[in-house]
This record gives structure tokens, C-alpha cells and sequence, in this order.
């Protein structure tokens, strides 16, 4: 595992001012990227996944997103925290690139598909306009867009929301990246067009070689494409493991709880969802013990006094639970859904 | 499995207890109005705090700084022609020896109520105008916005300088008219797109769907939704009409002798400018200030009442 | 089937105007009936007209042609003591938390919106009918005085689904309520919305996306594309033996997380939705369609009953059926 990794987060916080104080939206998070992995963070809107990507590249906008001294996030052995902001653009849309969901806002709208992301090569590689335009060409092509000459003059407003997200995916691979970071890339999308994605992007990885990290709160889509899947909450991890792990064999009840909240075709119809109870905990406080005690639903008295650590059951399946203790009560979780 | 912090858990502490569930669903600790919540916002603004403080203490002034002075503003007493500002005479006086003074709070008091009053009535008819515009739609709203858009196209400053040459009368009253004849053009504009807005949205679908009446629905959806904005936008559109009017009477067509405002003060003092600059400055000075404070609260109110700003 | 039909829909069409002479046909000649009492759901690609097939129903829109019957009535010629009736038994819950609430309200008021039109009460059993509703969605009673910005998305879904709980509906129609939910609240609202069936006797005009909470929660599910009915029937035969290869892509798109091997079974659709301005000439699927033929071309398919309550619209269902 530890040989050749081409990304190493360790002890990531990540914290924002707003006018209520400041919220620790991320509060400890390490995980590696291995080559050719795809990794899924997975966790409820504000869990902090969405943030703990984008520290990455620290693409916080005009938010001032502060990303704490200890923090340290290693690409190829090279601290990306302590780059300068020439060094930083390099790697930005160059080794490490980024899709986001809303592909209408992403791109430019009054510019032309294709000179957009014929800048995006220019930006990275010396080479002249025309050579740029008909990569652009090539890449559209890779990224299935139908009669990819014509498509290049269209401008972001004429093309449907999957096009436009195939355009985003082009624009990302313009460099051949190492790591593509994907944050809710399918979200806005139909079923039919998610699934198309979704398997153009599994070819990609395939045929460029390069690592995945996808940011979703969809576990539909983590089962069809990802290898390692990190659940998170309240800004920490708290089960990571391979798909295989966390969907049969999963160790935490919060993410018993996400699964069993999805129907399944087992259960009977019309039958009770599980649902969880509450509202995750506030960021603006400090937690005190599990952060999930509060909602959990077997919650010990050793959950409210301390936080768990780490229990590994393999070299991939940890869990962040006191329910994987010895003196924990076992095999707690009764009934529920998916096996 | 070791802990490193001070405490040990023991066997009792490993027993499920399960969650709560009526203590899980959070509350908002606080309840406040959305006016109350941009009140709050407002005064954490320091520009605009100050703005509004600095702001009051001209209008105070323009109603008891005539009264500080002993001289009343339109006695003229030629032995005392243009003498700079002293402790006798605070602000000086002008070429005919009217203490400033009075004169400049005077002229504020005018220039401060055309800028209020001014907006205002725009204000008013622009909703009438916006609010009939998009509650009727269609062919109505059509020709509605069609007129609107003939009378923004005309220069504002044309009209309002024919207009007081064909009403020949330079009173504050006609000022006020000539300037109000289309300013409430944008006004009108934007509260149509604001209705049609909250007339798209859901709840005032849902709304209709549940069978209220159209006016019950304007009463509790529309106006609430709207005010804010047409606040914001009557304190953005006060320095316009105080500009207004202090260049109108710049040019001679606005407030006549005795009477007088701090446009008026300005072109009288624009003469002697370079003998006695203090003539010019102080008014300018007040003009710009206020200006500058509306701006700045009207920006600090947007900010406060804008719920897409919101957290 | 001998259940109440509460809704009639007899070649209901709904254009809207999109340039000189062209127009764009959101809901294309849709008949179908919804029974007292059952779940149906509307299913579809966005721009198939689930959402304007339903806001026709309650009359948000009004309808171009076709008829719509409520309780054996026309909805075209009613008194105006009727309309309040049916304003009164049908009701509407969306699909944004943060736009269906009006932002200046307490949640009190808004709850109770609908009560000041359709019922005479005083102020104070206003507030106790308020109070129990809000109980009833699982929210506490001190709720009352809070605005809605200061509520969390699932909160507020919840609020709105007592809003329309206010005027004792029969009927109501569920846009999207889950979509824009995170996955465990969703649950939490489909429990809800189960129960308040059960017990009150609800019938739900289901509109969504999601194929697997459809799945779970529909008695009859009608797919739709373009604006016309694919495939209707009842949920357990459109789920395992459907016919038409639309509703069969669509199923077989939806990611399982229950799925042993995980194994891409899936039949890919190529391309995207046209545009409605331009739908297809002949079957409006004829241009995705893995089977197209011909005759897809040129007629459109009318919706036959294959079986006992299961329609299709198809030229080829035999093919596809044996499956």
C-alpha cells in the first residue's frame, strides 16, 4: 500500500470564519491515493468531503477557507500546503485537475467551447493555437462528444447538461492529469446521462492511468465506480475500506445507517426506510466525544465521554467506533437492509 | 486497543443506550424576525453605523442650526460682506453679508426633504406602476413596460429642465415634479421583475393551490417580499435627487432667492471661488457627505436585507 | 380493479408557446386514472413533463385540451363552491426546500395559510390545529415562531408537507419532495409521507427521478418520455418484467448498492432527450432506441394493454416482453 503513492493527506483542518464564528469544517482527515485508484468520499451534504477535496488544490474562492500549520498534504512527496502561488497553478489543472457539479457555472459562458479549452492546454503546454484547437478536437472526441468540429464552436448555453459536463471532464484531462478530483460530477444529471458518465469515466481512468478521488453523496454511484470509499462525518473519517468492505461488511452505524436508508429491492414495499434521527452536530462547537453519538442508535455511555479511535480490521477496512471494542457488546446490528 | 487520554472506559460504559430521539431535533436557539435579523446584520456594519450616525447629526443640524446662529439667514448687512469664517460669524458670510451658517443648514433642510420626498414619490409610483404591470401581465404589461421604456429613453436632465422652464415657476414643489416625472421609471422596472419573481416561486404556488384569494396573497406574500428591496433602492436614489436639485440650482432653475438650498449656496459662491473658497466648500463638502452617507447606508442595507447574502 | 377512480385524465395535452407558430407539447394526449388510495408515481428524464403533467392536474396550469375528471365531475365547469372543495382536497408539496417557504413567515402562519381559506376557526384553534400538525410531522411545537432560514432542508420539507396537511386534503401531488434531500432525510420524508397515508387515507401523485425510492413506494408507476406515457402498470411488474426499452434502460441504469458483483448488466442509451420543439415524428424514443424500426419512424405507437392493467406504448413489446 505505502509504495508509490501519488497523494498523502495527513491530519487535514480545514476551518471557515463566517460571522457566527468559526466553523471546523474539516477536523482531521489523512488518507492516501494510491496509482489508478478511485477513491469515494461519501458523507451528507456538510460533512466536510466536498472541502477536504478542494483543500487540495485549495481552490476556496473568495471564502476564506484556512487550512491549519499541521495540516499536510503531500503529492509525489511534495508538500502542496508550502507551494507558491506560480508552483501551485502548475500542478492546478495540470497533475492534479478538478470537475465540479454545476458545469454551468464552471464554465464560461460567453466564450466558445473550444477556445476554452484550448486555453486550458495553452496554459500548461507551449504550443500554438491551432495545435491547441485540434487537441481540444481530439479530447472532445475521447470524451464521446458526438461530431466533436462542430461541437467546438458551440457555446455553453447550447449544449445539454451532460454535454456540458463531458466538456468539463475534456478540459480536466487536457493535461493527461495524475489525480482527477470529481466533486458530485453526476449529480445534477438524469439516470440515463449519469450512467453514460459514469462509464466514460471509468474508461478514462482505465486508458489514462490516472487516480480518481469522487466527491458524492450518491452510493449508487460509489458502488458502480469506486475501489476505496471513505464515509465521512462532521468533517472526520469514520469507516474507510474497499467497495467490497464497506457495502457487505460495513462497521459503523452511521454508514449501516446510509445504507439501510437507501430502499432496496429485498426489503418489501411500502416497508419502513431506516432513517436517522437529528441534524449532524453543530461546526461551530467543539465536539465532545463520538460526533455521532448523538444520533446514533447504539450509542454507549463511552461514546458521549470520549471519541473513538481507530480499529483496523484489515489493511484497508478501519473504523472510527467504540462498538469495535473488546468490552462492546457484539453483533449489535440487527435486521436492516443491505448485506 | 490503548487510550492515550486520561480517561479509561470500563465495562459499564459499554452498554447501549441508543439515542434520544426527541432531544436530536436541533432548534434554532433563537428566534428572530427577518427584521430583527437585519437589524442585527446592519449594526454589525461599522461603514454603515457610522454613516447613519454621521448622517443624523446632519439632519439634526439642519433643523436646529438656524436657531443656534443669532443672525437669521436673510438679513443682509453689507457692512459685513464676505468675511471668513471667525467666531462671530461660524460658517462666514456671503457677498451680502448673510451669516452661512444659518444659510448652509437652511439650504440642507431644503436639499434633505427634496432627496426624501423626491424618492419616496418615485418609490410610490413605481410600485403602483410595477405592481399593476405584473399583477395584470401580458398584453397590459406589455404596453405598461413599452411606455416605460419611451420615457427612460428621454434624457432625464432635458425633461427636467423643460419642465420648469414650461411650468415657470421655480418653486420646491415644481423641482420635486419636474424631477419625479421619470425617475420612477427604474423603480417601476424593478419591482415588475421582483413580482414576477415571487409570483414564479413556489410557495406562492402553493398558495394558490390551497385557494387564497389574489389579494390575500399580495397582502402576505408580495409586499413583504418586495419591501426590502424598495427600501434599499428609495436610499440609493437620495443622493440622485439631492444631486438633482443641487445642480439644477446650480444652473439657476431650481430653488430662487431668499429661499435658498446647498445647490443654490454653490452657484452663488462658484462666483467668488477663488476670493473666498470657503463659500464653495462647506456646501459642497455637506453635499458630497450626505451623498456619500446614503450610498454607503443603502449599501450597508442591501447587504443586511439581501437573503441570498444570508448564511 | 374495483377501487374509486378519483382522477380521470381523457387526452389531457398542455402546450406552451416557445417562438411564432412553434409550440413545445409538455404533456402529449395523456390518459390515465388515479385510483383512492394508491401511490402513483411519475417517472422520467427532466423535460419529460412529470412536473407539468402534475401542476395540470391541480389546475396551476391550465390544460390546452383533453378533459380532466375529478370524483365522475368535469374540472372545466365547476361552481365556485365546488373549486373551493377542490382546492380544499387537493394539495401540492414541492421539490425546493428553500423556495416553497415564503421567507417573511413564521412557520406558524405559513401552516396556517391554508386553514384561514377553507375553515372557521378562531385564532386559538388555529394555533392548536398548527401545533398538531407540527407534532404530527415530528417537529416540536415551539417550531411555531421560527422563521423558516432558520430550519435545516428536511425541516422544511417537513413544514411543507404540513402546510398542505392544513386543509385535510385527499389528494396530493408530490413534486420531487426528495430530490433536493440528503439520502437520510430522504428517508425520513418518505417514512413520513408513508404513514400520513396509511393513516389518513392519502393518494399520491408521485413525482420523481429517483427509480429506486419510486420502487419502493409506488402501488402503479407511469414512466414517461417527452411528454407522453411510455409504460404504466403496477409497480411489481413494471420493476421486474418491463417491457417498453425505455423503462428498461432506466431500470437498468439505476446503480445498485445491493448488487453481489457489482457486474455493468446495464443497456446503454446513446444520446440525450431531444428537444421537445422538435420531438420525433413517429415513436418518440425511436431516435435512442436500441430496437428502433421503420415503423418506429413514421407512426407513433399507441398505448395498448399488454396485460391485465400494464400499458405500453410500442411497436415492439412483443419482442422485448419475453425477457
Amino acid at each position: 500500500m505505502s509504495m508509490g503513492n501519488i497523494l498523502e493527506v495527513k491530519n487535514l483542518h480545514v476551518s471557515f470564519k463566517s460571522y457566527a464564528g468559526t466553523v471546523k469544517a474539516v477536523r482531521g482527515v489523512d488518507f492516501v491515493l494510491g496509482p489508478q485508484q478511485t477513491l469515494a468520499m461519501v458523507g451528507e451534504s456538510g460533512c466536510g468531503k466536498t472541502v477536504t477535496a478542494k483543500s487540495i488544490l485549495r481552490l476556496f474562492g473568495r471564502t476564506s477557507g484556512e487550512i491549519s500549520k499541521d495540516s499536510s498534504i503531500l503529492f509525489h512527496d511534495e508538500e502542496l500546503l508550502n507551494l507558491n502561488k506560480r508552483k501551485l497553478s502548475e500542478i492546478r489543472g495540470g497533475k492534479i485537475s478538478m470537475i465540479f457539479q454545476d458545469s454551468m457555472t464552471s464554465l464560461n459562458p460567453t466564450m466558445r467551447v473550444g477556445k476554452q479549452i484550448a486555453e486550458c492546454i495553452r496554459l500548461h503546454n507551449k504550443i500554438s493555437r491551432e495545435e491547441a484547437m485540434k487537441k481540444a478536437c481530439d479530447l472532445l472526441r475521447l470524451v464521446e462528444i458526438p461530431n466533436p468540429e462542430e461541437r467546438l464552436k458551440n457555446f455553453p448555453h447550447q449544449m445539454s447538461g451532460g454535454m456540458r459536463q463531458r466538456v468539463m471532464i475534456a478540459m480536466a484531462l487536457s493535461c493527461n492529469p495524475e489525480v482527477l478530483i470529481a466533486d458530485e460530477p453526476t449529480t445534477a444529471l438524469d439516470v440515463t446521462i449519469q450512467a453514460q458518465l459514469i462509464d466514460l469515466l471509468r474508461s478514462l481512468r482505465e486508458r489514462m492511468g490516472m487516480s480518481v478521488i469522487l466527491v458524492t453523496h450518491d452510493l449508487g454511484v460509489v458502488a458502480d465506480f469506486a475501489d476505496y470509499i471513505q464515509v465521512m462525518y462532521a468533517g472526520q473519517i469514520v469507516e474507510r475500506g474497499t467497495k467490497e468492505e464497506i457495502f457487505k461488511d460495513p462497521k459503523h452505524p452511521y454508514t449501516w445507517a446510509l445504507l439501510d436508508s437507501i430502499p432496496n429491492r429485498s426489503q418489501p414495499r411500502k416497508s419502513r426506510l431506516y432513517s436517522l434521527k437529528g441534524t449532524p452536530p453543530n461546526l461551530l462547537l467543539p465536539i465532545e466525544g463520538c460526533p455521532f453519538a448523538a444520533r446514533c442508535r447504539y450509542c454507549m455511555p463511552v461514546c458521549k465521554k470520549q471519541a473513538p479511535t481507530e480499529t483496523s480490521f484489515s489493511d484497508s477496512h478501519r473504523v472510527n467506533c467504540w462498538l469495535n471494542h473488546p468490552m462492546a457488546p457484539k453483533d449489535v446490528r440487527k435486521g436492516g437492509g443491505a448485506q | 486497543m490503548e487510550n492515550t487520554k486520561s480517561y479509561v472506559p470500563c465495562q459499564e460504559d459499554f452498554v447501549i443506550i441508543g439515542c434520544d430521539d426527541a432531544a436530536t431535533e436541533q432548534m434554532p436557539p433563537v428566534s428572530l424576525t427577518y427584521w430583527q435579523h437585519s437589524f442585527r446584520r446592519f449594526k454589525s456594519n461599522k461603514v454603515a453605523l457610522v454613516s447613519a450616525v454621521v448622517l443624523l447629526l446632519i439632519v439634526v443640524m439642519t433643523i436646529v442650526g438656524p436657531l443656534m446662529s443669532p443672525y437669521d439667514m436673510e438679513v443682509v448687512d453689507l457692512s459685513q460682506r464676505n468675511l471668513w469664517p471667525s467666531a462671530t460669524y461660524w460658517f462666514g458670510t456671503d457677498q451680502l453679508g448673510r451669516d452661512l451658517f444659518s444659510r448652509v443648514w437652511e439650504g440642507g433642510r431644503v436639499s434633505i426633504i427634496i432627496g426624501l420626498l423626491g424618492s419616496l414619490i418615485v418609490a410610490l409610483v413605481g410600485c403602483i406602476y410595477g405592481g399593476v404591470s405584473a399583477y395584470f401581465g401580458g398584453r397590459v404589461d406589455n404596453l405598461m413596460m413599452r411606455v416605460v421604456e419611451i420615457l427612460s429613453s428621454v434624457p432625464h436632465l432635458l425633461v427636467v429642465i423643460m419642465m420648469s422652464i414650461v411650468l415657470d415657476s421655480s418653486s420646491v414643489g415644481t423641482l420635486l415634479f419636474a424631477m419625479c416625472i421619470t425617475g420612477w421609471c427604474p423603480v417601476a422596472r424593478l419591482v415588475r421583475s421582483q413580482m414576477l419573481q415571487i409570483s414564479r416561486s413556489e410557495y406562492v404556488m402553493a398558495a394558490k393551490v390551497m385557494g387564497v384569494k389574489p389579494l390575500t396573497s399580495i397582502m402576505t406574500h408580495f409586499i413583504p417580499n418586495t419591501l426590502s428591496i424598495i427600501i434599499v433602492n428609495i436610499t440609493f436614489r437620495i443622493p440622485g435627487f439631492i444631486f438633482g436639485e443641487a445642480f439644477l440650482s446650480y444652473v439657476g432653475l431650481g430653488v430662487q432667492p431668499p429661499a435658498t438650498s446647498w445647490g443654490a449656496l454653490c452657484s452663488a459662491a462658484s462666483l467668488n471661488f477663488l476670493f473666498y473658497p470657503y463659500q464653495l466648500i462647506i456646501p459642497a463638502g455637506l453635499i458630497a457627505l450626505t451623498m456619500l452617507c446614503f450610498t454607503l447606508i443603502g449599501d450597508g442595507l442591501r447587504d443586511a436585507l439581501d437573503p441570498k447574502l444570508r448564511r | 380493479m374495483s377501487q374509486q377512480v378519483l382522477f380521470e385524465l381523457n387526452n389531457v395535452c398542455k402546450y406552451f408557446p416557445a417562438s411564432k407558430k412553434r409550440v413545445v407539447k409538455a404533456v402529449d394526449d395523456i390518459s390515465l386514472k388515479i385510483y383512492k388510495g394508491e401511490t402513483l408515481s411519475l417517472v422520467g428524464e427532466s423535460g419529460c413533463g412529470k412536473t407539468t403533467l402534475g401542476r395540470t392536474v391541480l389546475g396551476i396550469y391550465p390544460k390546452t385540451s383533453g378533459e380532466i375528471r375529478y370524483k365522475d365531475q368535469s374540472t372545466d365547469h365547476m361552481t365556485s363552491a365546488q373549486k373551493k372543495s377542490f382546492q380544499k382536497e387537493n394539495q401540492m408539496i414541492f421539490q425546493d426546500p428553500y423556495s416553497c417557504l415564503d421567507p417573511r413567515m413564521s412557520i406558524g402562519s405559513i401552516i396556517e395559510e391554508g386553514m384561514k381559506v377553507h375553515f372557521q376557526m378562531s385564532a386559538q384553534q388555529r394555533q392548536q390545529e398548527v401545533v398538531r400538525l407540527l407534532e404530527r410531522v415530528g417537529l416540536p411545537k415551539e417550531m411555531l415562531s421560527r422563521f423558516p432560514h432558520e430550519l435545516s432542508g428536511g425541516q422544511r420539507q417537513r413544514i411543507g408537507i404540513a402546510r398542505a396537511l392544513a386543509t385535510k386534503p385527499e389528494f396530493i401531488v408530490c413534486d420531487e419532495p426528495i430530490a433536493a434531500l440528503d439520502s437520510s432525510i430522504q428517508a425520513q420524508v418518505i417514512n413520513l409521507m408513508m404513514d400520513l397515508q396509511q393513516e389518513l387515507g392519502l393518494t399520491y401523485l408521485f413525482i420523481s427521478h429517483d427509480l429506486s425510492m419510486v420502487r419502493h413506494i409506488s402501488d402503479r408507476i407511469c414512466i414517461m418520455y417527452l411528454g407522453a406515457v411510455a409504460e404504466l402498470g403496477e409497480a411489481d411488474e413494471i420493476d421486474k418484467s418491463p417491457i417498453h426499452p425505455y423503462t428498461q434502460a432506466l431500470f437498468s441504469a439505476v446503480p445498485q448498492i445491493d448488487d453481489q458483483n457489482w457486474s455493468s448488466k446495464r443497456i446503454k442509451l446513446e444520446g440525450e432527450i431531444p428537444n421537445p420543439i422538435n420531438a420525433p415524428k413517429g415513436c418518440r424514443f425511436c431516435t435512442r432506441c436500441p430496437l428502433a424500426k421503420d415503423i418506429c419512424k413514421e407512426t407513433p405507437p399507441k398505448l395498448e394493454e399488454v396485460r391485465p392493467g400494464h400499458y405500453v406504448a410500442c411497436h415492439c413489446w412483443k419482442q422485448t416482453g419475453r425477457k
